[in-house]
């Protein structure tokens, strides 16, 4: 139904007109990590990463 | 005169402690009670046998609710029941959704295996963070442009209805959600989140979104979508 698609993308560009804002204050204020910092976001993400492709396999 | 100092720095930071574990505790019993009172209000969706269109004005109301209701009812304990009425709202829209699914040949097994691996990422990962006590902090600005990108794209595969360009996004959603639950979950045992209320709603949305995005993957690889 077009009504419904067009209701999505009015609630989703709602919702991006109220995350702006805060997003650009998070990226102004938010810390900068070092390369050792990145590595533990990495690995986990990589992990999680190899879990769906299992669960992928497993469908 | 130094051991005062000193006794009062410790006494200090043994608060600081305790009030960290009771906003950790706090998050995870009111955690682990919305995400029952969602698997409720979805076993009655399911048997009302709710239209498709519930999800989206069901994720829509409890946006709105989220956005503007919540956060002034947050240091209230009128918060904790508009934390239910939110996900109540969202498990209730999911009705449909697992409707459609569980009557697909495969569906049942695709919905366990979701809520299984969504189980699996969230409890690890939180372990993960709880573990090594590292600071995720850092990953807020990168986390919010990342989302905000995905909800770019999401806007634009409305209209293009491109199945790879789902399943692209939805493995950016399950990654991106993994790193808001590091940096959530960081950001309550460092301090920086003292109200069980919005930490709550905030790892109930990465549950949420990871469940939606690991339903579509598997649903789109399984060849039953």
């Amino acid at each position: 139904m077009d009504w419904m698609k067009i209701v999505a993308a009015l609630a989703l560009i709602m919702f991006i007109v109220y995350l702006f804002p805060r997003a650009r204050h998070m990226m102004e204020n938010s810390p900068k990590g070092s390369s050792a910092d990145w590595m533990g976001f990495v690995v986990p993400i990589l992990v999680i990463v190899l879990f769906v492709m299992l669960l992928v396999q497993l469908v | 005169m130094d051991q005062n100092y000193s006794t009062i720095g410790r006494s200090s930071r043994t608060k600081q402690a305790i009030e960290i574990n009771k906003v950790l505790r706090n998050t995870y019993l009111l955690l682990a009670m919305t995400l029952l009172f969602s698997g409720l209000t979805a076993s009655i969706s399911m048997m009302m046998n709710m239209p498709p269109m519930t999800y989206l004005i069901s994720v829509i109301g409890g946006m709105v609710i989220a956005m503007f209701v919540l956060p002034r009812f947050a240091h209230s304990t009128a918060g904790i029941g508009i934390v239910f009425l939110i996900t109540g709202l969202l498990g209730f829209g999911l009705g449909p959704i697992l409707s459609m699914y569980a009557s697909v040949p495969n569906g049942s097994n695709i919905i366990m295996l979701s809520l299984g691996g969504t189980g699996v990422i969230f409890m690890g990962l939180s372990a993960y963070v709880l573990a090594t006590r590292k600071d995720f902090s850092f990953l807020g600005g990168f986390l919010m442009v990342g989302f905000l990108l995905v909800l770019v794209a999401a806007v634009a595969n409305i209209f293009l209805a491109i199945p790879a360009m789902s399943l692209m996004i939805s493995a950016v959603v399950i990654m991106l959600m993994s790193g808001f639950i590091l940096h959530d979950t960081s950001r309550i045992i460092h301090g920086g989140e003292t109200n069980y209320i919005l930490a709550t709603i905030g790892l109930y949305m990465t549950i949420f979104n990871i469940f939606i995005s690991l339903l579509q993957i598997l649903g789109i690889m399984g060849g039953d979508d």
